[in-house]
């Protein structure tokens, strides 16, 4: 026995494929649009995993240091360190900046650590860790930067030595890692014209600058410009112990805010990216409805145009389960292909993509499955619409 | 419809359908959880590291001068400016002597006047001498007149009496003598001192030096101690280096170091550890150091950033890796080895690192095994992985 559908393919093979693709980059769209919400909330754990921490421990009260801003004494870690139950504590600071190289400045999230410590990136894609205590950094590839690159930060430049991958801000900018003191630097030091101003503007107030005590101006000029801030301290807990039973003495008796995994993924997820998530969601709810929709009328037209046809397939006394079967098989083929075509298309355009596109089999799998439904479903209206044509339409009803 | 179009056909399709499905294959095999996590894969090599020290600093003077007043007061004229060679005792900066210089004069008037009053008490000696002479001469002469029982015993006494009050009149003229030059040393004492207290305001240089900053101006009052010129000796110059005291270790007094300023950071000056502070910095974590200049530099200036890099001695050769191959698992540290194919984690102990990223391994491995170096994303013993040459500058 022939296949009816797979003569019918043969006979309008190009309108076939060609409704396959398109079918096929809409779908890629639906996908790609998964993906970026996907991306988006793997964003959030990505920054959590690299952080290589257990516990945040931020300013009381306060939400840091990623969805709030958060500030710390840089001696903070000492007293952390030796609470029951941690392994490893280190202070960290993060902040947004833009930084210059060459004429073109890039976004990026400038993180603070201590090397060796929780904070540093755990992997790297090519040259190596920090090793001087300053003036050098290790920047994520998404930034362009190369090995060897000088960037400008500040007022300071820095070599970038090593590079990574994936290590990105909740935002999605790339992450520059520098050492703790240059990082504290940036952050809180001004650029050279506001120290200037400062200083003056200090030597102009009398009661700062007074004749007859040599040397307060110059104190005062001193404790301006340092900094001892940071914005969180990472703690890792010795294994076997329970992060939540570590964090509750750090907020009862050292008067922080700490935060577990669980808690900080809640804070990441459910609070900082909330909005920009459920706006992505909604619009990827409504693309899914669109495509389905396109999906079923494709499929619907394609049988409409196939109407004379059919009728004659009628004529000649074909059984009404074998045209269901034709077009059955022709919308789950149409599926299939559409499927295949999304899926390269979506993987193929997802690395161009400014931000992190994620791209999950089971989003695949469950996307193949809707894709498949839909057709079916698509192909009974027009399975409907066909066994209802009158035979006589063949000669020229 | 031929019977070989739909064979062409046919055929047509199928090779579509396998490209398609080959291409679905591809993509599946290269993105998402089946991927392989790219690697690259080096061996450890034997060597030595040449393990250095790195830390930031600034130039100061080892040895600065801050010059001024002892005694509060008001700056009457600045003999130098900022950036001016001054050597040793040279007049930098005066200070008003408002009535210093006339009370000189006053006690030069009242040294001359002691020396009439030391004049006319040694007047008054030599009156008193001849008188005694005097009496003393009556004296004697009225004793043998009085022996010879020429004239009364109380004219002889009254001669004698006359005799005993010149010499008290003599003792007298002498004491007078003596305080009117005690006096006239007293005064000249004085006016040696106002005159010391006449050089004291005169700020001069105390050594060799170049004037860095010119703080008051003439007319300014300023209080005792406070500076109105300071100096620095440009021959004692040199780097006051923080280095963090995690990577401090080795540090040491007589290392030689590389100075690379920061107005010139291509061409490193050569230097030397002068001194190694006992005290760390408790606060920023720091130990502190000065590092001098083998030969000065010209046009160095004060304050400028430096970053000093030291040479340690070369440890032992042995296993080395490069430190981006270092990841850490819970509370181990180690390295991802690749052993007969298979991803193994090899707890390693670690010896000291050299600026470059070389990491000495002291225990865990041998030269020759392949290891782990750079990675596209965090492993697991479940990873798979393909080896690849690089992956700089790769994304996805």
């Amino acid at each position: 026995m022939i296949s009816l559908a797979g003569r019918d393919i043969l006979h309008s093979w190009g309108k076939f494929v060609f409704t396959g693709v398109g079918l096929g980059l809409l779908i890629g769209a639906t996908l790609t649009m998964a993906g970026v919400y996907r991306g988006m909330v793997d964003d959030a754990r990505v920054l959590l995993d690299n952080s290589g921490a257990d516990i945040w421990v931020v300013q009381k009260d306060t939400l840091g240091p990623y969805a709030e801003p958060s500030s710390l004494r840089d001696d903070a870690y000492r007293a952390i360190r030796g609470m029951p139950g941690v392994a490893r504590a280190a202070s960290v600071t993060y902040l947004n900046m833009q930084v210059q190289q060459g004429n073109r400045d890039v976004r990026v999230m400038v993180v603070g650590f201590e090397p060796g410590q929780p904070g540093e990136p755990p992997y790297l894609l090519a040259g190596r860790q920090i090793t001087r205590s300053h003036y050098e950094a290790v920047a994520d590839v998404r930034t362009g930067f190369g090995l060897g690159e000088r960037i400008r930060i500040r007022r300071h430049d820095y070599t970038v030595v090593g590079l990574t991958r994936r290590m990105v801000s909740s935002g999605g900018d790339p992450m520059v890692f520098l050492s703790l003191k240059d990082a504290q630097e940036a952050q809180f030091l001004k650029d050279n014209d506001a120290i200037v101003n400062e200083r003056a503007r200090t030597a102009a107030n009398p009661s700062l600058n007074r004749p007859g005590v040599p040397g307060l101006l110059e104190a005062i000029q001193a404790s301006q410009t340092v900094s001892r801030s940071v914005n969180a301290v990472l703690v890792q807990v010795q294994a076997g112990r329970d992060a939540e039973a570590v964090a509750e003495p750090i907020r009862r008796w050292k008067h922080l805010e700490a935060y577990t995994r669980a808690q900080m993924e809640e804070i990441l997820v459910a609070k900082l990216i909330a909005t920009s998530a459920k706006q992505i969601g909604m619009f990827l709810a409504i693309l899914a409805v669109v495509s389905a929709a396109i999906v079923a009328f494709i499929i619907y037209t394609m049988t409409l145009g196939k109407i004379r046809e059919i009728a004659v397939l009628k004529l000649i006394g074909t059984r009404s389960r074998t045209i269901a079967g034709m077009i059955l098989q022709q919308a789950l083929g149409l599926g299939a292909i559409g499927f295949v075509v999304g899926k390269i298309s979506s993987a193929l355009w997802a690395p161009f993509f400014p931000k992190y596109v994620l791209l999950l089999p089971s989003d695949a799998l469950r996307s193949f499955a809707a894709v498949m439904a839909i057709c079916a479903i698509a192909s009974t209206l027009a399975i409907r619409a066909a066994l209802r044509v009158d035979p006589a339409t063949a000669i020229g009803g | 419809m031929k019977p070989n179009s739909l064979l062409s056909r046919r055929a047509g399709l199928i090779l579509l359908g396998i490209a398609l499905l080959a291409a679905f294959v591809f993509v599946i095999a290269r993105t998402g959880p089946f991927a392989a996590t790219r690697v690259t894969v080096m061996k450890v090599e034997e060597a030595s590291v040449a393990p250095a020290l790195f830390g930031i600093g600034t130039v100061e003077a080892r040895r600065a001068y801050l010059i001024g007043p002892t005694a509060a007061g008001r700056v009457l004229r600045v003999a130098v400016d900022v950036g001016d060679t001054v050597k040793a005792g040279q007049l930098l900066a005066e200070m008003d002597p408002v009535d210093l210089d006339q009370r000189v004069v006053s006690l030069d008037a009242s040294i001359a006047r002691a020396a009439s009053t030391a004049a006319a008490a040694e007047a008054q000696r030599r009156d008193a001498l001849a008188r005694r002479e005097v009496a003393a001469i009556n004296a004697r002469r009225y004793a043998e007149l009085g022996e010879q029982k020429f004239v009364s015993p109380s004219v002889v006494e009254s001669r004698l009496q006359e005799r005993t009050s010149a010499d008290a009149a003599l003792a007298a003229a002498e004491a007078n003598l003596a305080a009117a030059r005690q006096d006239g040393a007293r005064l000249r004492a004085e006016r040696d001192g106002v005159r010391q207290q006449r050089q004291n305001i005169r700020l001069v240089a105390p050594a060799d030096g170049v004037v860095t900053a010119r703080d008051a101006e003439p007319g300014s009052t300023v209080v005792a101690g406070q500076a109105v010129v300071r100096l620095v000796d440009p021959a004692s110059l040199w780097v006051k280096v923080r280095f963090d005291q995690g990577r401090s270790a080795g540090l040491a007094a007589g290392l030689p170091a590389e100075i690379a300023l920061r107005s010139n950071p291509a061409r490193p000056l050569a230097g030397k550890v002068q001194r190694l502070e006992l005290l760390a910095d408790s606060v920023t974590e720091e130990r502190i150091a000065q590092v001098a200049f083998d030969a000065m530099p010209a046009g160095i200036a004060l304050g400028e950033l430096a970053e000093v890099t030291l040479k340690l001695p070369a440890a032992q050769a042995g296993p080395v890796l490069p430190n981006a191959a270092i990841k850490r698992r819970g509370e181990q540290v180690g390295v991802w080895a690749l052993r007969e194919g298979a991803l193994v984690f090899v707890p390693v102990r670690l010896g000291s690192a050299d600026l470059e990223g070389r990491v000495q391994v002291r225990e865990g491995l041998r030269a020759g095994d392949r290891v782990i170096v750079h990675s596209e994303s965090e492993l697991t013993p479940e990873s798979r992985i393909s080896v690849v040459e690089s992956l700089a500058g790769k994304t996805s």
